[in-house]
């Protein structure tokens, strides 16, 4: 055992009833290293963190944590000796100010005076500005996740874990929050650094561990190996490019006209005077960090949500007053964001939840009697082509992994042939091999004519399968630009660029 | 240490056992309480479950059995359809006696006119009446967003009030020597909801209550419509997704729970009771909601659910007579039925591990 590593990892094991999250992990991290977990989603990397942050206990295996041995039982103990974590969901109450959520998250706070100066100070030496009184509510994304990184930092952590903290924020917000990791590397915290964006890995890691399947299958220096290489040992195999080849555009089909809508929620956006156009075969990619509109369009435009008559159209038909069963009779169906609860129904079976949406343009009722048996057939048909990995489609929507339940989502609104098709996040904690499959499958349609509208916080997705680019952000869209030629930059500048915040001198 | 671990799907078995194993605990805790009341709890439980089925004078019982299980089947099945949608109509007793007024009210004011029109008259008069006494709650919810929770439960208060008034008021019986209480219907051929098969009890309520439960079924497990409101209830954003208008389900259940209840109240009042009086409900409101629990929201389970409960009932009326049992006792044993469901519920969605807790 070396004595100068942080945190040193042996033969870590945690079985779950079916699955072996962990089997016989180990990697070391040292001090001031900014090491990379590097894995596709179900290959073990939230199990292991969140081992080290104890909030899992390991069947077997050992930690030490600058040569003692670690077996922290819960959080607390964790953030006691030293271990700090950011997740990906973030835990902030939106009615209270950045300073008394900050409180929320400490064992002894200060007095609010003293702990608000302490705030700014840190915000300032960090390059992460916030200001202690603002409500959480009107924050972005990126703001709130500095909240998150702030309340770690009062802890003076000598190991940093942040889970994919870059999915909520605009190229720029990323650019911002690197440096602030680099200085907090340069002054010998460690930073264990979870994510799947090969791009982000190479530019700020210093190691990688790769894992796939629960084990660890190569530890490397992200730097001296390309992309695609990393990418092959997350799969473990050749990757795939989708091919959007083979697509003729055909006339306008679908038209959002001047769209105003009051938010959803107290700190939900409104919808701002947003227009847009589709050509028949093209796919129109709508980027934006969530909590900018995203949900709020994408009822709006399935019928969920009205709005004022002449703001929606599909082929030249005004359908803004129509409800969700209407507009799916007239060729347009919808795949939203969250997939228990809002596309599917947790506790019934997959058969059941094709009923949801299926029933317009498939024939699985009879005068309004369900028909059983086209309904279980139909949901057959689509585990069968989407590959759902599940034992049959009597098995409720809740025990599918987020993988399976969005292919199977993508696939019931797929296999209805629309015409338009709007889908939110379509791959969002999708594992690579099933991502690839959906935005293939969108490609496909959109290859026999159809429509497609994708939202999404996934740039590089969006590059890849969209014909047009808007930013969506406070509830504005803006013009389309052709995604061929468009830069990355451009398009955070389209997003916002750093909402206004502007990077302090470090 | 006991641990509960989340099933991944819930148990099919579990949902169907627990209102069996609830029924036999409420047998178990309440012997213990009959026994510690002094009475022999053994016998007690013969009394209320055994005697009015097999007993002496069973014939008689039976047929108070069909007559006590119909007003709550009938009641129950409206307010499955809510509970499913998460929509929580409390107040049908108010709903059944507001039904059971206008009813009244209809062949009262014609009396002592004959006519073959005049029951189907009443009948949509008590439902006509049990529908716009639910419209309240509805109408405020959609409107204002009050909850029907609070507003149904008030208006029992409320109904009960009117109740007291019509009976000692405009309906009255004028011959009646001066007693509160309206005509007997009874003695009105044209209003009166006979026995329509002689020694079981069976009158137009307990066809009225078949046919719902029937109807509830193929609403619920074979039409869209009862498929919406299910997920309506399991998922609200889904159920948006789905094409549910959430004002409209609202003002449909409502709607539908308090034109059955008001429905009851009318069969009631033109039958067993025969009249108005200040006293005229009997808690059948309230104890449906414990009848559709029981039953599982399921139509078959209701029907079992409500046969049990008038069970219940007119077995604690016998232990109250023969074995001077207080009613208050009856009513906890009543009670104990629904905490057992419930709290044996938890088994239908969690396992239980007893020993080491291991995260």
């Amino acid at each position: 055992m070396t004595g100068n590593m942080l945190l040193e990892i042996a033969g870590l094991t945690k079985a779950y009833p079916g699955v072996v999250a962990n089997d016989g992990v180990g990697f070391s991290v040292g001090p001031g290293e900014v090491h990379a977990l590097l894995g596709e989603n179900g290959a073990g990397k939230s199990t292991l963190v969140k081992m080290i942050y104890g909030l899992v206990k390991p069947d077997s295996g050992t930690m030490h944590l600058m040569g003692a041995p670690y077996t922290p039982a819960e959080p607390r103990a964790a953030r006691a000796s030293g271990v700090a974590m950011v997740f990906q969901h973030f835990s902030l109450f939106e009615a209270l100010n950045v300073a008394e959520n900050v409180a929320l998250g400490m064992e002894n706070p200060p007095p609010m005076g003293q702990l608000s100066a302490r705030i700014r100070e840190i915000s300032a030496a960090y390059g992460l500005p916030l200001d202690p009184a603002r409500l959480v509510g009107d924050l972005s994304a990126g703001e709130r996740q500095r909240v998150e990184i702030i309340r770690c930092l009062l802890q003076d952590p000598k190991l940093l874990i942040m889970d994919e903290p870059t999915s909520v924020l605009t190229p720029q917000e990323v650019d911002i929050l690197f440096n602030t990791l680099r200085k907090l590397s340069a002054e010998g915290t460690a930073i264990l650094y979870i994510s799947h964006k090969l791009e982000e890995i190479r530019s700020l890691c210093d190691r990688a561990t790769i894992l796939r399947g629960g084990k660890v299958v190569a530890t490397c220096t992200p730097r001296e190996k390309s992309a695609r290489e990393l990418a092959e040992l997350m799969v473990g195999g050749e990757f795939t490019a989708t091919d959007r080849a083979g697509r003729t555009l055909g006339h306008t089909i679908f038209e959002v006209k001047g769209l105003d809508l009051p938010p959803m929620s107290q700190f939900g956006p409104a919808l701002k005077q947003v227009s847009l156009q589709l050509r028949a075969g093209e796919v129109l990619g709508i980027g934006g960090v969530a909590g900018n509109g995203q949900e709020e369009l994408l009822a709006t435009l399935s019928g969920e949500r009205v709005s004022a008559s002449g703001t929606v159209l599909l082929h030249g038909q005004d359908i803004a007053t129509l409800g969700p069963n209407e507009r799916r009779r007239l060729g347009l169906q919808a795949a939203p964001e969250e997939r228990l609860g809002h596309a599917a129904v947790p506790d019934m079976s997959l058969t059941e939840n094709t009923l949801l949406t299926g029933t317009v343009r498939r024939p699985l009722t009879r005068k309004g009697f369900l028909d059983m048996k086209a309904a279980k057939l139909f949901a057959e048909e689509i585990i069968r082509v989407f590959d759902v990995r599940t034992p049959g489609p009597h098995v409720a929507a809740r025990a599918l992994s987020g993988g399976n339940l969005q292919k199977y989502v993508i696939g019931r609104e797929v296999l209805q042939y629309p015409e338009v098709l709007i889908v939110n996040q379509p791959t969002w904690g999708v594992d690579a091999a099933a991502a690839a499959a959906i935005r293939q499958a969108l490609l496909d349609l959109a290859g026999k004519g159809a429509a497609v509208i994708v939202i999404s916080q996934d740039l590089d997705e969006l590059m890849e399968i969209a014909d047009q680019f808007c930013a969506l952000n406070e509830g504005r869209l803006s013009a389309p630009r052709p995604t061929e030629g468009l830069s990355i930059d451009e398009i955070g500048l389209m997003l916002g660029g750093a909402h206004g915040m502007q990077e302090v001198a470090v | 240490m006991i641990t509960l671990i989340k099933r991944p799907t819930p148990s099919k078995g579990w949902s169907y056992a627990t209102p069996v194993v609830a029924v036999l605990a409420t047998m178990v805790a309440g012997g213990l309480l009959f026994a510690a009341l002094g009475k022999n709890p053994v016998e007690a439980i013969r009394v209320i479950f055994w005697d009015p089925l097999f007993g002496a004078n069973a014939a008689y019982f039976r047929s108070q059995l069909l007559v006590k299980a119909a007003p709550l089947i009938l009641i129950a099945s409206g307010l499955a359809v809510g509970f499913r949608a998460g929509i929580w109509n409390i107040g049908a007793e108010g709903q059944y006696i507001i039904g059971a007024i206008c009813g009244a009210a209809v062949a009262l004011s014609v009396y002592p006119a004959e006519s073959a029109w005049l029951f189907p008259a009443m009948v949509i008069a008590g439902a006509l009446g049990g529908l716009l006494w639910g419209m309240i709650p509805a109408l405020l919810k959609t409107l204002f967003g009050t909850s029907e929770i609070l507003v149904s439960l008030m208006l029992v208060y409320v109904a009960q009030n009117l109740l007291a008034y019509v009976a000692f008021g405009p309906l009255k019986n004028p011959q009646g020597y001066g007693f509160p209480g309206s005509r007997n219907l009874q003695q009105y051929p044209s209003a009166h909801n006979p026995e329509l098969i002689a020694g079981t009890g069976a009158h137009w309520g307990v066809m009225a209550a078949i046919v719902a439960v029937i109807a509830l079924y193929i609403l619920m497990h074979r039409h869209i419509a009862g498929f919406r409101i299910r997920v309506a209830g399991e998922a609200p954003r889904a159920a948006r997704f789905a094409g549910v208008v959430p004002a409209r389900l609202v003002v449909f259940c409502l709607g539908l729970s308090g034109a059955l209840a008001g429905l009851a109240g009318l069969f009631e009042v033109s039958g067993p009771s025969g009249q108005i009086t200040d006293s005229f409900n009997a808690g059948y409101g309230f104890t449906a909601i414990i009848v559709a629990f029981l039953g599982r929201l399921h139509p078959l389970g209701i029907l079992l659910a409500g046969l049990l409960m008038a069970l219940t009932y007119i077995g604690g009326d016998m232990a109250q007579l023969i074995l001077q049992l207080p009613a208050a006792a009856i009513q906890v044993f009543q009670g104990m039925l629904l905490f057992f469901l419930l709290g044996f519920d938890v088994l239908t969605n969690y396992r239980i591990r007893i020993g080491g807790a291991r995260a």
